[in-house]
């Protein structure tokens, strides 16, 4: 019973959302009745349509993950290291933070046009600071006295690394993880909106013109469904690489 | 009967000139900026003894063993361990208060690097295995150190230091952090393992009774100066509370508090 507990609310929600719907109190145009989503759901993955512009966007979105978060997970560790790097470019790095950058779009539009690599930049862009800050934070707050014991135990400067300060520095990458995987989602959702010929937000938006309401839904649908699905990865490593600690291993 | 006797006589020879290293200082100073913490010690430990070194916070005894331990250097003067003025880390364990175990790690990677200077091989999971057969942690190999008690920590960080089989061990308060009867035991095990192993042993603490528990020698120091050298002559294994050992806890606390 205690299990089935949360479900009643949103169960409830979705049969309200369909008796709505079907007594007319709801207009089609509003919103479609869930069968219609599911419906809808259901044609666009037999056409095959689904499933392709799933791939075009999640490659969008993770080829602009891998090089955003791994420029940033490289500068923070380097900034995190050398004083004399950090000194350099961290005053630099921490103004041009402040610039939104969803606000460039037009300039990325300018210099990119409407392809494949204005989205790659924004989302790269966009899941940069996430990880570098964090990342940074990470390194920073190792413990002094866990370095001190591994250099006077004789420890190597990559032993130092691999086995106290990329350990120390980890639940603090994974916060910058899990942020950036946010940000990346929602920059992809944007880019996509503006500007696309393919991908799940160019199918909400060629949807809109033709007025079906039903696969707009399942665009968006799709969007918080690869949130959860990236999130709950993130969760799962998290859970295996920080299970010596005893706040992570009863998650 | 007489055999035995000789035999433990050579044991004890072969285990003093095999084991331990001496240590000499001659005229060592160490400043941290304008400050001056300690002012020209000259000091010669025995290989094999077991030495003390007592006196109030900020007397410099911290910064000593700091020196001995290779993770600072002397501003002036020199210090030498057999004889030798360098070369010699891997030779030095420290054991701070805190038990410093990588939490990230399960109890044998820990142990494992005390070994950091060694080249990896089977012989390492052996000799790990072994330093926590000393300290009676057998068994815990897998745990987390997260879920052992201090006590427990506090005994990997000890089998961490004498897994790489060190010729002198230095302890840095290693157990201000400890519960009372946590404490006795540990002294116990500490001592065991010195009369073992033959090391060095060097302890800095703020507890004269610990230091007149353990040491063959009570080194007090004062602002940076070695005031008071007192060799402590009873047998072992000591009793709590045996007079003797009183009165010599007497004489130091008396220097401590300046009556």
């Amino acid at each position: 019973m205690k299990r089935l507990l949360p479900w009643i609310v949103p169960f409830g929600l979705l049969l309200a959302w369909q008796a709505a719907s079907q007594t007319g109190l709801l207009a089609d145009q509003i919103m479609p009745a869930p069968t219609a989503v599911a419906e809808a759901a259901w044609r666009v993955t037999r056409s095959g349509e689904l499933v392709r512009d799933i791939w075009v966007s999640a490659s969008r979105a993770f080829g602009g993950f891998a090089v955003g978060g791994g420029i940033g997970f490289a500068l923070g560790m380097l900034n995190g290291l050398s004083g004399l790097s950090e000194k350099l470019t961290d005053s630099t790095l921490q103004m041009v933070r402040n610039i939104p950058h969803l606000a460039l779009i037009p300039l990325v539009i300018l210099w990119f046009g409407i392809g494949e690599e204005a989205k790659l930049f924004l989302v790269a862009l966009g899941v940069f600071f996430p990880i570098y800050v964090n990342t940074l934070h990470g390194v920073r707050s190792v413990d002094r006295q866990l370095l001190e014991m591994g250099r006077a135990y004789g420890m190597s400067e990559s032993a130092i690394f691999w086995r106290v300060v990329f350990p120390g520095a980890l639940p603090s990458i994974f916060v910058g993880l899990r942020y950036g995987l946010g940000i990346m989602w929602l920059t992809l959702i944007v880019a996509e909106t503006i500007s696309a010929s393919s991908g799940i937000g160019f199918m909400a938006m060629n949807a809109r013109e033709f007025m079906m309401v039903d696969v707009v839904v399942v665009s968006i649908l799709i969007y918080a469904a690869l949130g959860k699905l990236a999130d709950s990865v993130a969760r799962l490593l998290e859970r295996t690489c920080l299970s010596w600690n005893p706040v992570y291993a009863e998650l | 009967m007489n055999v035995s006797i000789q035999h433990q006589q050579r044991a004890a020879e072969t285990r003093i000139s095999s084991n331990g290293a001496s240590v000499s200082l001659r005229g060592v100073t160490k400043s941290f900026g304008a400050q001056k913490v300690l002012h020209g010690i000259d000091l010669d430990i025995q290989a094999g003894q077991f030495v003390a070194i007592v006196g109030r916070s900020g007397c410099g005894k911290s910064t000593l063993l700091r020196l001995l331990a290779g993770l600072d250097q002397p501003t002036t003067g020199q210090l030498m361990i057999d004889g030798l003025s360098g070369g010699w880390r891997d030779h030095v364990r420290l054991m701070f208060q805190e038990p410093r175990l990588l939490p990230w790690q399960r109890v044998a990677a820990n142990v494992d690097v005390g070994l950091s200077h060694a080249p990896s091989g089977p012989d390492r999971r052996r000799l790990a295995q072994e330093a926590l057969d000393q300290v009676g942690l057998s068994g815990r190999e897998q745990d987390w150190p997260a879920i052992l008690s201090g006590g427990q920590r506090q005994r990997v960080a000890l089998a961490r230091a004498l897994v790489s089989h060190p010729r002198i061990l230095a302890f840095d308060e290693p157990l201000g952090a400890l519960d009372a009867l946590t404490r006795i035991e540990m002294q116990a095990l500490i001592e065991q393992v010195w009369e073992d192993k033959g090391f060095t042993a060097i302890v800095v603490t703020h507890d004269v009774s610990e230091a007149v528990a353990l040491a063959d020698r009570i080194l007090l120091l004062d602002a940076g100066r070695v005031e008071m050298d007192i060799a402590v002559d009873l047998p072992r294994p000591r009793r709590r509370g045996d007079p003797a050992a009183a009165a010599i806890e007497g004489r130091i606390l008396d220097r401590l508090l300046g009556r």
